[in-house]
């Protein structure tokens, strides 16, 4: 089990990306404490543990000092909690491929959310959600090529491509019906439309994961101050 | 690649090891991977790309971005120099790019991201709008960022004692910056605003595997005088 409240998690309900740290935390029976943090009005503890970026999530671990960046976070616990639940592959080829497509999900797909959000107009929203579509049938690719045949990315078990994916679901299932589109299908993403059902199950995300509701107020708050 | 096969522990590169990086001469991301390499004493053939007419190995082996640098180990492509310099860390002995800590691993990654996402950006956008106020204003914020880092830490390199992997991702500051101010008759890093971020570049610049690693300057000045628009 985990080894007490040594670990504080600074973050909001509604961010995937705290819900990835979340989801590997659960994953490795860490307990950890959960600082929830206000967005609009970011408290003294985030602003000083992330002078850089001031955002969440941030992980406090003991005496340290605090490690922003999910990602980052991740490989992290990984490497100190490396005996229970292992979620990044051991070898230098292996993790090079996870981490290329880990990037290539932060970098160019799930931005393309945001943008969906800020794009005025039909036409222009259209254009974004094409992308967003182009993008799912390259990570319909990797996930056959990471999956060989096996349930999830990480294989038999949730692992590291499962993990940055799987948090966004709640907001893909947001945008598909905001928007009325599909972004995985039968037709395009057989498998990973099966891997989504399947994910969204797992014990590891399903209490972390939040509700349409929850999603659906952040969202309203986001157009409100971040149009 | 049958993940059974891959080595787990650091090995010396082998005599039938097939080392190849794609890239063109004076690509900052390129010389990333280089002076990795000439830090682990690796040894590689050089493919130089052209851009306008991409070769048909690069287009197969990134496929996702169709950009360089591409580094291709017995056949397996890599892509993204970041996850290229992770790859030889973890497969080869040698100097350590990344800290053996975990902490100070995950520390050095949180750097090396904030170059690549924020200040790189902003520095390239000084020379893009030649020092528009605003940008400069920008670039500073994210530079004093460096500045307190190495003012903290008190270390010769972002590494410590010697370049690790923030030093290296930050080539870009080092290096090509400073080329693209004289192009441009703009003054960014400075030794008054940022007198340890200025003392690194020199001492980085300076450092064998770096040196060995780095395009001709003159060319380079040139190349940003046509590029920005001043020739």
């Amino acid at each position: 089990m985990g080894k007490g409240s040594e670990i504080k998690l600074i973050g909001t309900p509604p961010s995937p990306y705290v819900n990835r740290v979340q989801i590997v935390l659960n994953l490795k029976s860490i307990d950890y404490e959960f600082v929830e943090e206000n967005l609009a009005c970011k408290s003294e503890l985030l602003l000083t543990s992330n002078p850089v970026y001031k955002k969440v999530p941030v992980l406090i671990h003991a005496n340290n000092p605090p490690i922003p960046e999910s990602l980052i976070i991740i490989e992290y616990l990984d490497e100190i909690y490396s005996d229970v639940h292992p979620i990044l592959p051991s070898g230098p080829l292996a993790r090079a491929d996870n981490r290329f497509w880990a990037n290539y999900m932060d970098t160019k797909f799930f931005p393309l959310f945001e943008e969906l959000r800020k794009t005025p107009g039909k036409e222009g929203k259209k254009a974004i959600m094409k992308q967003i579509i182009e993008g799912s049938q390259l990570l319909e690719e990797a996930f056959v090529k990471f999956s060989d045949g096996k349930p999830y990315f990480g294989g038999d078990d949730v692992g590291y491509l499962d993990v940055v994916l799987g948090c966004f679901l709640g907001w893909t299932k947001f945008v598909e019906k905001h928007n009325e589109f599909k972004i995985f299908d039968e037709a395009r993403t057989p498998k990973l439309l099966e891997w989504t059902n399947r994910i969204w199950s797992h014990e590891a995300l399903k209490d972390v994961i939040p509700e349409s509701e929850t999603l659906m107020n952040f969202y309203m708050i986001l157009m409100k101050y971040r149009p | 690649m049958n993940p059974a096969t891959e080595e787990l522990i650091p090995v010396h590169q082998k005599m039938e090891d097939e080392v190849k990086l794609h890239s063109f001469r004076g690509s900052p991301y390129g010389c990333r991977v280089e002076i990795a390499l000439k830090l682990k004493g690796i040894s590689y053939q050089f493919i130089q790309e052209d851009l306008n007419n991409k070769s048909q190995h690069l287009l197969k082996y990134n496929p996702v971005y169709k950009k360089v640098p591409v580094f291709v180990h017995n056949g397996n492509p890599i892509s993204e120099s970041l996850v290229i310099i992770e790859y030889i860390d973890q497969l080869w002995k040698g100097v350590p790019v990344l800290p053996q800590d975990a902490y100070k691993k995950a520390q050095a990654r949180f750097w090396a991201k904030f170059i690549d996402e924020k200040c790189i950006p902003a520095v390239f956008k000084v020379f893009g709008s030649h020092g528009d106020e605003q940008d400069v204003a920008e670039a500073n914020e994210q530079l004093q960022f460096l500045e307190n880092e190495l003012s903290v830490k008190g270390n010769k390199f972002f590494g410590g004692n010697n370049i690790g992997l923030v030093d290296i991702c930050a080539s870009y500051i080092a290096f090509w910056a400073g080329a693209a101010e004289e192009a441009l008759g703009i003054e960014l890093v400075t030794k008054d605003k940022f007198p340890k971020l200025k003392e690194w570049c020199d001492n980085y610049i300076n450092c064998q595997v770096v040196k060995d690693g780095l395009p001709p300057r003159e060319r380079l000045v040139a190349y940003y005088k046509w590029r920005f628009g001043k020739a």
